[in-house]
């Protein structure tokens, strides 16, 4: 290697170098500084309503909590009387969502699979579009369709658990498939193709290969669906109405559910207790109520999210 | 507007890895060095650094100096961002921007510098920098279309618009000919023989031919097995590495004899 | 396979026919999966124009009997005239706070936070989408909007003259200002979710190509990242608006409501929208009632679908740019 050189440098060019290269330009550092500063701002103000948010329902709700307002239902509980609790409500949101996602995983899996597996031309074009559409189906709205749907059939002022469920199934299909379609998609071509080179037709392709090996992703999937419309209440309100009982039957009379309940002692302000606050009755009791509800509520959604990234986290194979 | 390059004792670590080890070597300005050696031996990662585009990968560190005319590219006083502005960079596979029309993508990088250009002053600079990469009887009737909609050639002739726009000292291109088929190859080296005379240029390429055919100065890097540093094994003339190399393993290379 | 014999070929034929039937099954399974989504739309759709038809073919003095709260002498279209108003106002004041919010939110995630740390940054985000809004509802009525009550009266003290500021501030905070803050909360998350979505898989190589130019951050932010995301921007402004829209229980429990055509968002009992009308008054609803509130939840329909179809069309005009190459 040759130490000498046609072009050594000089103490000019040395200059004219170290000019270029330390070179500020004030007006690009300022905006660029200027918007970091903002989008780190923007992401602590998003913060600021959440932790908010979180403090307010523990805070509020912890009180509350205990065995009896686990397991008891709100019947013959009247004013200011605390001895009431949420199990009719927490029984309610089972069922109603146990049945929603009975009806929609099926539907909203095998959607995803048709998208992904066989989509082509007009018809594919035309799913994913309306399941785009779907996703945009205000909640009150699912809740009047099933409504109507059932007044069709059954006549009017039908309410019962399955109709609740069915409104949350049009809210909760789209969900559904949006979240498979991507998991599938993940699954590489070569996977797909390393089968069919080994003769295994399609659907079985479909079923050993792409299913199993995206089985974790949609798990998370269903989850976060669930997870997303277990705290719906405007359509429960319409769809299935209110009850102080516990009413494990979806298929005849209303039940109650968390969401709605916290809504009905929220509307249901102070009680009035002749004698002032006493063991039995409470002024703000349904307050309390809510905020309670509002804490089991919160809680069961944060489950559902933390399990559902978990299950993706800990079982999906390493694609990528 | 061309600079000579020092590179002293240079180390260029990923994380704790050690990709490339103590490397030093000038590159002559208006001149075209190419870099050869097996895949792996850690050239891209060289190239980089001399634009500071290495340090944009998480934990990736160098240690040594890069001196453009005695000074140190890495000194605490030098912004990356001027670095990256005086050496332009040509990438392997052709990337403009698919969201500008050809004529914003040669201006991409002038706009940064200078928001305020006129119009006239705009199509000027688009015009020459298309001329100097022979792309501008191509695509003078349609500047306004999408770049992603050219042929990969054109796509690439357009990103050496776009690099030279910016009237950068340095010009490094990483196998900017791999994508390519041969006619747009001989179209972009004719290209590089032109630009030599305004820029110091640095070529990566897997091609013995080619870097025979547009280089002046020629650097061999080898390593020696996987997880083992790359090194540069000799430097001099395009026309000595290829006719009496003094290291056996760079005859054996260039000679396809390698490995 | 072709010079195989007879038998051994009879077999494979067999064989590929019964996977073929197999085949055949489970891609008309998932088929009419699909068709089934087309279907249920269409079963929306009609069923809420059947249940609705009564109110809209019924005069106004039949409506006026049998609605509580309905004007006199009102048209149906007057009648939810304001209704639409309020949630458009509703949903494009939260839509106006929310997006650039969470742009930067989304763009913290991609490209600004700390690599290890963005992932759980990421689900914090998406932590306030999992809140049920009922719980926006109770947090917006005790805690934020007494929290805004001296913001709202210090705007419209001294910006007043602006139209959207006018009026008298109310002093309980129970106002569309308020219901915009929260709805822009509860959209912020799927706006930065999608967003943050596109934002991540902006090409290295087209960031390289900006930072080899010399951009900076927010420069190569600029010339790569935002282009190449701008209709995924879109589509997911588009979502949000569609959730903001249609959003009830909070807009229901914080919002003191009126029927005006208002632009006073400071003050009470100016403003209510669709979703929280037909909520308050549904449970309690017969007859005529319940085909009127039907009939304003089909208006709300049709607004979100030509909202999302707007959007659709948006996205679709500037494929020819999309970052897909
Ligand atoms: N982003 C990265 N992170 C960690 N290690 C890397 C990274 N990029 C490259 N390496 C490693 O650095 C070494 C040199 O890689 P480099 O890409 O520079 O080789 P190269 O000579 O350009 O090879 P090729 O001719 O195939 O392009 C290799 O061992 C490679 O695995
Ligand atoms: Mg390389």
């Amino acid at each position: 290697m040759s130490a000498t050189t046609a072009h050594p440098p000089t103490a000019e060019s040395t200059e004219r170098v170290r000019s270029m290269l330390t070179a500020a330009h004030p007006g690009r550092k300022r905006v660029d500084r200027t918007m970091t500063v903002l989008v780190w701002g923007a992401f602590a103000l998003a913060m600021v309503p959440l932790i908010s948010l979180l403090w307010t329902v523990t805070s509020n709700g912890i009180g509350r909590i205990s065995m009896d307002f686990l397991t008891l239902s709100m019947r013959n509980i009247f004013g200011g009387d605390p001895t009431g609790g949420i199990y009719h409500a927490i029984m309610g949101t089972l069922i109603i969502t146990g049945l929603a996602t009975l009806i929609s995983v099926p539907i909203g899996v095998l959607t995803a699979i048709y998208l992904v597996e066989y989509g082509r031309g007009a018809l594919a074009r035309s799913v994913t579009f309306f399941v785009d559409v779907m996703t945009g189906i205000p909640s009150i709205v699912a809740g009047l369709f099933a409504v109507a749907l059932f007044t069709l059939i059954l006549g009017p002022a039908a309410r019962f658990g399955l109709i609740g469920a069915v409104a949350l199934s049009v809210l909760m299909i789209p969900v559904v498939v949006r979240s498979c379609e991507e998991m599938l998609k993940l699954v590489p071509n070569e996977l797909r193709e390393a089968a069919y080179a080994l003769g295994v037709p399609k659907w079985l392709t479909i079923v050993k290969v792409v299913l199993r090996t995206s089985v974790a992703g949609l798990t998370t999937g269903v989850l976060l669906a669930i997870a997303r419309v277990i705290g719906e209440t405007a359509p429960l309100l319409v769809a299935v109405g209110v009850t102080d009982s516990i009413n494990t039957n979806p298929f005849e009379g209303r039940m109650m559910t968390l969401p709605v309940f916290a809504y009905r002692q929220y509307s249901q302000g102070l009680a009035t207790c002749p004698g002032g606050e006493s063991a039995t009755c409470i002024p703000d009791i349904a307050l309390q109520n809510a905020w309670g509800a509002a804490l089991v509520l919160i809680v069961l959604v944060l489950l559902l999210n933390i399990i559902g990234r978990l299950v993706n986290r800990w079982f999906s194979p390493k694609l990528r | 507007m061309a600079q000579r390059i020092d590179v002293k004792d240079l180390n260029i670590y990923y994380g704790d890895f050690l990709a490339v080890q103590d490397i030093t070597m000038t590159i002559e300005p208006k001149s075209v060095t190419a870099l050869i050696g097996p895949s792996g031996c850690g050239k891209s990662t060289f190239l980089r650094t001399l634009n500071r585009m290495h340090e944009v990968i998480p934990n990736a560190r160098v240690e040594g100096t890069v001196e453009m005319e005695g000074v140190d590219l890495y000194g605490s006083d030098v912004d990356p961002v001027a670095v990256r502005r005086n050496v332009g960079m040509v990438f392997q596979r052709p990337n403009p921007f698919p969201t500008m029309s050809i004529r914003d993508n040669v201006l991409a990088g002038v706009k940064l510098n200078n928001k305020r250009i006129s119009k006239a002053d705009a199509d000027d600079m688009v015009e020459s920098s298309l001329h100097g990469a022979n792309l501008w009887n191509e695509v003078k009737d349609r500047l306004e279309k999408p770049g992603s909609g050219l042929s990969g050639g054109q796509q690439q002739r357009l990103c050496i618009a776009r690099a030279i726009a910016v009237k950068p000292q340095v010009l490094l291109m990483d196998e900017p000919c791999s994508a390519l088929d041969p006619i747009s190859t001989i179209a972009i080296e004719d290209l590089i023989g032109e630009l030599k005379s305004e820029y110091t240029i640095v070529i990566v390429t897997h091609n013995m031919q080619q870097a025979a055919r547009v280089s002046d100065r020629t650097a061999f890097f080898n390593i020696a097995g996987t997880g083992k540093p790359g090194k540069l094994i000799e430097m001099d003339e395009t026309s000595t590495i290829f006719s009496s190399p003094s290291e056996k393993s760079t005859e054996d290379y260039v000679s396809g004899r390698f490995g | 396979m072709t010079d195989s014999p007879p038998r051994a070929r009879a077999r494979a034929t067999r064989r590929r026919g019964s996977d073929r039937g197999f085949n055949r099954v489970f891609r008309w399974i998932a088929v009419g999966s699909g068709v089934l989504i087309l279907a249920v739309l269409a079963a929306v759709a009609l069923f809420l124009l059947w249940q609705a038809w009564p109110a809209l073919t019924a005069g106004s003095d039949e409506l006026a009997t049998a609605v509580p709260r309905y004007p006199e002498d009102t048209s149906f279209v007057a009648y939810v005239g304001p209704l639409v108003f309020g949630t458009l106002l509703a949903a494009i004041l939260a839509l106006a706070i929310a997006t650039p919010l969470a742009i930067g939110i989304a763009l913290f995630i991609s490209h600004y936070a700390p690599r290890r740390l963005s992932q759980v940054l990421g689900y914090l985000v998406d932590l306030l989408a999992a809140v049920p809004s009922v719980i926006y509802g109770l947090w917006g009525f005790f805690v934020l909007a007494p929290f805004v009550v001296p913001i709202w009266s210090w705007l419209n003290e001294y910006l007043g003259w602006f139209p959207l500021f006018a009026g008298e501030a109310s002093p309980t905070g129970r106002v569309l200002a308020t219901v915009a803050i929260v709805l822009a909360v509860m959209i912020l998350p799927i706006i930065t979710a999608v967003s943050r979505e596109v934002f991540l898989q902006t090409p290295k190589l087209h960031e390289e190509a900006a930072l080899a130019l010399g951009a900076t951050r927010w420069e190569l932010v600029r010339t790569a990242v935002l282009p190449f995301g701008r209709s995924g921007i879109i589509s997911a402004a588009m979502l949000g608006l569609g959730r903001a829209l249609g959003e009830t229980m909070a807009v229901l429990m914080i919002l003191s409501p009126g029927f005006l055509y208002s632009f006073h968002i400071l003050d009470s009992a100016q403003h209510q929208t669709i979703a929280a009308y037909i909520a308050l008054d549904f449970p309690e609803a017969s007859g005529l009632a319940v085909n009127t509130l039907i009939a304003t939840g089909l208006v709300l329909f049709v607004i979100t679908l030509a909202v999302n179809m707007g959007a659709r069309a948006i996205v679709a005009r500037r494929k020819e740019f999309s970052g897909a190459n």
